[in-house]
């Protein structure tokens, strides 16, 4: 077992020397000290194990066994044009992002329509310029704070684009961003590992709305292994979609965590819809006093996907606020884990945490594993939680068939109808549009949606 | 139309039904009364098919066929409508594209002609004038968010676009203020014709002031305690359920002392 560890780790090493003497003359001697303090754990801890309780249901063994190949600068793929724009939402024209494994494109991104004093650049450019190089090192080096494993290790040490977004004080965009990250293998031998890394700063009073989306034109075999850092300042407001569409052969695995200031509000909405295998940390911290965010998601397999959600919503100080429903929608042989913690530390007096998770099983060999954990410290707080693993209800169903409507599409259009409840609140048409698609393409029910 | 013959029927292994009888000819308008628990709504499910409930014996025919043997979505395709108690909400599917969806379904079973969403847009808006439904309702999701009241109206508003032959109200006055019950029951009596029938489920004598029955059934411990015209709901209001107890149906009561 330690042998095959190192030998898998080698894959990465060899790219981990060849990235750094590259990156050498380039990068800021505080990031390659950081990069190194990074491999240098991977290399200790390596993937984790199901033996570790944060894994014990979700078994990485197939994405340590893969030699995968990072993908460190453009590697000649491109994307169909046509394929491209169907992912492009209306309401983000010229505020989109393309990444293709990982690496920014500039030629396929346009961020024209975005207010002059918003920064939002490659983050390789930014780790670079004068103007902004010490607010992502200030970012980076704070990423102690993420839940620390061989993948955030991984993504820290070898991670060569992403975005660097930074929202001015009091400014309010009402236009979305959309990040998109396109998986593909392309006409390249060996199979690509992305790891692009995110940082957004919304300063004091900043308002945005950003959707992250991950998608592929084929079913190719591929890494995704995301961090997403979000950091709001006082009164500051961030709206953020993630949408994981990966390829049903893709392995996806993503961090998002964020700190909130004083009065800020986090609206995260997380959809699971495709890979392999995928597994999403979503850490809140509430570290000041009147945060508040919403942490909701859906997640929808079928087959032999396996689809895992970690969450910790972190109560820090007093009256700050959190909601959390997830939804999942289990067929064929998938399974999806749940494990939500809520921690009220103490002296959080005064907090508001509800968290629900609800899970339909449509086949007997589908299966969930939930575990949502309230940890409360603090005496003077309203928190409730709750878990719930089921079929659709008969009375529904039979609701529905006593109108003439036969079994299947009762059943379907009640599968759809629990999605719904996730999915309705979306606030951009063009994302609610597409997953009530999406979804109801997958229950093969045909119904214009509005 | 409907023929019901010794229907017995459990949920649960528990006896609910213990031999009904029923006879309901096209054009005539029929009240099943009785007090909770007497199984009143338990012969409404029965009828629409619900798999909850188990028939133990004896049959129901609905124009000569065999009822009992049809799936629910038969049953309705077929021609019979059972307004719910409490209708289910359907998130994300709006009144519009559900009722198109049950009136196509029925269409295309009578072989009749399919509507596309456009054409079903004016027979909708013509059928939901029947009960003061306002176009917003239509494109809201199916019972989400409704009030009682607009449930209940939600149900003749089906009913009035599936058209059929039988309709059975399963308490559909129950939890309606004056007004909303006066909109329903109108919708009621617009849409009954000499060729339908209607079978109210009721535990009130309210609703027989704006719905008028041909006959009155009382149902006491699943079986027909008292039946008649439509006086013998006004003799009910007066005496009330205890009445049956007390009088003709002492057979019925269960001795205290044996449990």
């Amino acid at each position: 077992m330690a042998t095959q560890l190192i030998k898998d780790q080698n894959v990465y090493s060899t790219a981990f020397r060849a990235a750094m003497h590259q990156r050498e003359m380039i990068e800021p001697s505080w990031l390659s000290r950081l990069r190194e303090n990074s491999f240098e754990k991977f290399e200790q801890t390596g993937f984790p194990v199901v033996q570790q309780e944060e894994w014990k249901y979700t078994n990485v063994a197939a994405i340590a066994k893969t030699n995968f190949a990072p993908v460190l600068s453009r590697n000649g793929t491109r994307p169909d044009n046509d394929w491209l724009a169907s992912f492009a939402y209306e309401e983000t024209r010229n505020s989109t992002a393309v990444f293709l494994n990982g690496i920014f494109q500039p030629d396929l991104s346009s961020l024209t329509a975005l207010p002059e004093d918003v920064v939002a650049i490659e983050l390789g450019a930014a780790l670079l310029s004068g103007q902004h190089g010490e607010s992502v090192r200030k970012q980076l080096e704070s990423g102690v704070q993420l839940a620390e494993n061989g993948f955030t290790s991984l993504n820290t040490a070898l991670f060569s684009s992403g975005l660097f977004l930074k929202i001015p004080r009091g400014q309010r965009i009402e236009r979305p961003i959309h990040l998109l990250f396109v998986g593909q293998a392309g006409h390249q031998d060996a199979l690509p590992a992305a790891f692009p890394r995110v940082l957004i700063v919304g300063e004091e009073n900043s308002s945005a709305t950003m959707i992250e989306s991950y998608a592929s034109p084929d079913d190719d075999v591929y890494l995704t292994n995301a961090i997403v850092e979000v950091r709001l300042g006082s009164g500051a407001r961030l709206e953020h979609y993630k949408v994981q569409r990966e390829s049903p052969n893709a392995f996806h695995v993503a961090t998002t965590s964020a700190d909130l200031g004083p009065n800020a509000t986090y609206d995260a909405t997380t959809i699971n819809f495709g890979a392999a295998l995928s597994r999403h940390d979503i850490d809140v911290r509430m570290d000041h006093e009147g945060a508040e965010c919403t942490v909701d998601g859906l997640y929808m397999v079928d087959g032999a996907q396996h689809t895992d959600t970690h969450s910790i919503i972190d109560h820090r100080q007093p009256r700050c606020r959190s909601q959390q429903l997830y939804k999942g929608i289990l067929d064929g042989k998938s399974r999806a884990v749940f494990n939500g913690k809520v921690f009220v530390r103490h002296g959080a007096q005064q907090t508001d945490a509800r968290q629900t998770n609800k899970n339909l099983l449509l086949s007997k060999e589908a299966r969930v594993d939930t575990k949502p954990q309230l940890e409360i410290f603090a005496d003077d707080v309203k928190c409730t939680h709750g878990a719930a693993i089921g079929q659709l209800e008969e009375d529904e169903v039979f609701y529905l068939e006593s109108r003439g409507i036969r079994p299947e599409l009762a059943r379907n259009l009640l599968t759809y109808g629990f999605a719904e409840e996730v999915i309705e609140k979306i606030k951009i048409t063009s994302v609610r549009q597409e997953l009530d698609a999406a979804v109801l393409n997958r229950l093969h029910v045909d119904l214009e949606v509005g | 139309m409907l023929e019901i013959r010794n229907l017995h029927a459990s949920v649960d292994g528990n006896e609910i039904l213990k031999g009904i009888n029923l006879i309901v000819n096209k054009g005539e308008v029929h009240a099943i009364m009785g007090p909770n628990g007497s199984g009143k709504s338990t012969l409404a499910k029965v009828l629409a098919g619900h798999p909850q409930y188990e028939v133990t014996a004896g049959e129901v025919l609905f124009e000569g066929k065999n009822l009992l043997s049809m799936p629910p979505d038969e049953r309705a395709r077929e021609g019979v409508f059972m307004a719910f108690q409490y209708p289910v909400e359907v998130p994300g599917v709006s009144n519009a594209q559900f009722l198109r969806m049950a009136y196509n379904e029925k269409q295309k079973h009578i072989g009749a002609e399919e509507l596309d969403p456009l054409e079903f847009k004016d027979l909708l808006k013509e059928k939901a004038k029947l009960v003061e439904m306002d176009a917003s309702f239509m494109t809201r999701s199916v019972n989400e968010g409704f009030s009682g009241g607009e449930k209940k109206r939600n149900e003749i508003l089906q009913m009035a676009v599936l058209d059929p032959k039988l309709s059975v109200l399963d308490e559909t006055d129950s939890g309606l203020d004056i007004d909303a019950l006066r909109i329903v029951a109108g919708g009621v009596n617009k849409l009954h014709d000499p060729e339908k029938a209607v079978v109210l489920v009721t535990h009130y004598q309210r609703l027989l002031n704006y719905i008028v029955p041909d006959f009155v059934h009382v149902l006491y411990n699943g079986r027909m305690a008292k039946e008649g015209g439509k006086e013998l709901a006004l003799e009910l209001e007066e005496k009330g359920y205890d009445w049956l107890k007390n009088g003709n149906e002492k057979s019925a009561i269960v001795a205290p002392a044996a449990s």
